[in-house]
């Protein structure tokens, strides 16, 4: 197991946003978390990256008990995310982004950053060169020199993933990646998805469209009212009555 | 860019002395220069942190006041004196800064101008070291017997500091630390969501913006030979953030025009002087509400479209 | 307990309220706008400078009193309408930076119109220092207390009862909510920087008897005041109130036990410790991280 989350439980107030949930992921799988809207699947991700302590329960990554950790411990254990309101550093272009996404592979010590030495040159021009390949890898490639504030929306989204995997991570949080998008690029996306498996990148996936969600996971898992209602394959969780009547009696158009 | 905007204020550097007829005209350009290295610095946390600092001239009234009265009371050699006071404030920032930044926006407004008015008052009250309200006499820099003096030889040290100031930042900007500064500033949850250390990171661009502080504070201390709490006060902060605000947040060369315009500004309206305060307070409204990204990147916004159009 | 005591208590208290009425202004304004507005101070310095003129000028204590207060609040829309309202969208520091120009701009314009010097008014009613256990009051500090409770009985009624207060407290939970409801939200800054104004230069007028007016006592009072609404929690009025009244009183014991050389410094030593320590303010609340 790369990730396993252990009886895990937030509260805010009064409101129980996930309730003793446990969650394994599998490396080099897509693991999608489907559920109706309050279901408690942005706070569960926000759980597994550290941007919320959990009131209860553990999360344990590779061998490694992450608990507690903040979230910057979190990226550098190797759990990444984008953002589902994208969370773009307006004031850099496209390429500064992902390259400021590779911080954990180019940090240097701060007297090399103020003088610059040649090793530090050397650095930034493979850390160029690798942003850009990842910006290929993506599709936006011509974006490159752009201030990232004039891209259009679908590609922010792409942006975001790309920046995210310039951090080299083992597991990929995607927080509805294909959210207002149009069918085109909701496709760009799913194919998108697919090669970063084939990467050998193990990815969880919160989304709403479900055919999306269908084709690319290997495991889902329903939540509801915080709850975990079931999981399993897609085709099994798609014919459970108990999600047919919480979830997709309701969504499924 | 900033190779050929280094290159251009070299340059500049080294050609003004010849627009420079007198020691006054001469006295006016090292002001310019020292505040000059203020800002850079202090653009650093505001432009490329995102951390704002209203208390930045407390670091500047401590480096020349540490400086000052290690050499006058102690007897320290004055190079030896301005090094550790540099060290030592960039110690106090480091301490200070580990809490404090911890704050955000207004919060971290309040407490930053909270320190630089504490630090005004101790040493305005502390008369028995710092002379209080009326100020004290400092030794000039120098090695035994030779004596930097002079505003002919103090231009030159002046620029040769500011020049490796905005050499230094400009090298940290486009480097991993810089982009990490301008990601914390982009967003702070994505910043950490890439491994990046949002506490560590502001506390490096705090302690930097201080140590140039207190580094252009020794310097003007030993030049001018006379140094009073007045240059440690809340309205000095103000004028320091006004500058690199007036010149344009995260532009580096900004920094150095808005020292160079709000300094000089004052001494071509000496005729006005009554007018002072109205006029510096109508110029920060003016430039926040017409330009709020500031003189420099308004003006390479508008060359930049203006470029575009004839293709 | 000691005379000395009761007269370092009054001192603070007096100090307190003044203190309660600027920070009320710093919370009225950031709950309409979440603007902080750095020239709270000047409205204080402006009621007390302006009342003293038209005392100068022969006018009834009364009249140039509701005459200064009218200036300062005519001051405060023009802040609103010329500076603030132009930049609505701008950044924290954008804004922090134009209203630290207004507060120059309103200083330099003070020393103008006026001068540079130290000027008092007369007390309302008499100089004659009350004896109570050993201790002395100044009626005047009896006005200034009878004032601010009577102001915040007012701001109370104003913000409860009447459908503009109302207005102004659903802008200040939710913009857009309120614009949908019709509320003007423009309106509701210009009455919310008239009203700061107004309440900045009733403290100025009643401390003037007291402790002298001079065109630059508003920097000092603006940063107590604002380190007295953080104290008590930014935004919030009761808060804004214990905050004023806790910065007096330990400036004045401060001052009366430790140091006075250093009386402006205890509130902002305070400030920092509670920001570093007590991150929701005596009685206020901070608003949450949203991701």
């Amino acid at each position: 197991m790369l990730l396993r989350a252990e009886n895990l439980s937030k509260r805010f107030g009064g409101v129980a946003a996930v309730q003793a949930v446990e969650l394994a992921v599998e490396s080099g799988t897509v693991h999608s978390i489907i559920g109706p809207n309050g279901a408690g699947k942005t706070t569960l991700l926000n759980l597994l990256c550290g941007i919320y302590e959990p009131d209860a329960g553990k999360i344990v990554f590779g061998e490694e008990d992450v608990t507690g950790y903040p979230p910057h411990e979190f990226a550098s254990a190797g759990i990444g995310r984008t953002f589902q309101n994208l969370q773009i550093f307006f004031n850099m272009s496209v390429l500064e982004n992902v390259m400021a996404g590779g911080w954990l592979h180019e940090a240097c010590g701060l007297a090399a950053a103020l003088l610059r030495p040649p090793g530090l040159a050397r650095a930034e021009r493979r850390a160029r060169t690798e942003a850009g390949e990842l910006l290929t890898f993506v599709g936006l490639e011509r974006w490159a020199g752009s201030p990232s504030d004039g891209l259009p929306y679908g590609a922010l989204k792409r942006l975001e993933i790309a920046r995210a995997l310039a951090a080299r991570p083992k597991l990929l949080l995607l927080d509805e990646p294909a959210a207002g998008l149009n069918p085109t690029e909701t496709r760009e996306i799913d194919q998108l998805i697919r090669r970063i498996a084939e990467r050998g990148i193990t990815v969880v996936l919160v989304e709403h469209n479900m055919k999306l969600v269908m084709e690319v996971s290997q495991r889902v898992l329903v939540l509801d009212h915080g709850r975990k209602l079931a999981e399993g394959e897609p085709a099994a969780v798609s014919q459970d009555p108990q999600v047919i009547e919480a979830y997709l009696g309701v969504e499924a158009c | 860019m900033s190779r050929k905007g280094f290159a251009v204020l070299a340059l500049v550097v080294a050609l003004l002395p010849l627009a420079l007829t007198n020691n006054y005209t001469y006295e006016v350009a090292i002001v310019v220069g020292l505040n000059a290295i203020v800002c850079v610095g202090l653009n650093l946390l505001i432009g490329y942190a995102g951390q704002i600092s209203l208390g930045h001239a407390g670091f500047f009234g401590l480096g020349a006041y540490g400086s000052a009265i290690l050499a006058a009371r102690y007897g320290w050699p004055p190079f030896a004196a301005l090094a550790s006071a540099v060290a030592g404030v960039s110690f106090i920032a480091w301490v200070i800064g580990k809490p404090v930044l911890r704050l955000k926006g207004h919060y971290l407004a309040m407490a930053t101008l909270g320190l630089g008015i504490i630090v005004a008052v101790v040493l305005a009250t502390e008369d028995q070291i710092t002379g209080g309200p009326d100020g004290m006499a400092v030794p000039p820099l120098g090695v035994a017997s030779f004596v930097l003096q002079g505003e002919k030889l103090w231009y030159w040290i002046v620029g040769a500091v500011l020049l490796a100031t905005v050499w230094l930042a400009l090298n940290i900007i486009d480097s991993p630390h810089g982009r990490a500064w301008r990601a914390l500033h982009g967003s702070e949850v994505a910043a950490g969501a890439i491994g990046i250390d949002p506490a560590r990171h502001k506390l490096t661009a705090f302690v930097l913006s201080a140590a140039s502080a207190a580094l252009a504070g020794a310097l003007t201390a030993h030049y001018s030979g006379f140094i009073t709490p007045a240059k440690a006060s809340f309205l000095h902060s103000i004028e320091l953030v006004t500058m690199v605000v007036f010149g344009g947040m995260a532009s580096t060369f900004g920094a150095v025009v808005g020292a160079a315009i709000l300094t000089t500004l004052p001494q071509l309206l000496t005729a006005l002087k009554e007018y002072e305060m109205v006029t510096l307070g109508a110029v920060m409204m003016l430039t926040m509400i017409f330009m709020p990204q500031g003189l420099v990147p308004t003006l390479e916004k508008a060359l930049a479209a203006a470029r575009r159009k004839p293709e | 307990m000691s005379a000395e005591l009761v007269q370092f208590l009054l001192a603070g208290i007096t100090l307190g309220a003044i203190y309660a009425l600027v920070a009320l202004g710093f919370a009225i304004i950031y709950n309409a706008s979440h603007v902080i507005n750095f020239a709270q101070g000047e409205f204080v310095m402006i009621g007390g400078m302006a009342a003293t003129a038209f005392v100068d000028s022969g006018l009834p204590l009364p009249l140039a009193a509701a005459a200064a207060v009218a200036a300062a609040t005519l001051v405060g829309l023009a802040l609103e309408k010329l500076a603030v309202e132009p930049a609505r969208n701008a950044s924290v520091v954008t804004l922090i930076i134009i209203t630290i120009g207004a507060s120059i701009l309103l200083r330099g314009l003070a020393s103008l119109v006026w001068d540079k010097k130290i000027h008092s008014l007369p007390a309302f009613t008499g100089d004659k220092p009350i004896a109570i256990g050993g201790a002395t009051l100044l009626p005047q500090t009896l006005w200034v207390l009878g004032a601010t409770v009577v102001a915040v009985a007012a701001l109370w009624w104003f913000f409860n009862r009447t459908l503009t207060g109302k207005a102004i407290l659903a802008v200040s939970h939710n913009h857009l909510a309120a614009r949908l409801m019709g509320i003007s939200v423009r309106r509701v800054l210009m009455v919310s920087f008239g009203l700061s104004a107004a309440l900045g230069a009733l403290a100025g007028i009643l401390i003037a008897p007291i402790s002298f007016t001079s065109w630059d006592i508003g920097v000092m009072l603006g940063l107590k005041g604002f380190a007295a609404a953080i104290l008590g929690g930014l935004g919030s009025g009761p808060g804004a109130i214990a905050g004023g009244l806790a910065l007096g009183l330990i400036e004045a014991l401060g001052a009366g036990y430790l140091s006075s050389a250093y009386k402006d410094v205890f509130a902002f030593v305070i400030i920092l410790g509670a920001l570093v320590f007590l991150p929701n303010g005596l009685a206020g609340r901070r608003a949450a991280e949203r991701v």
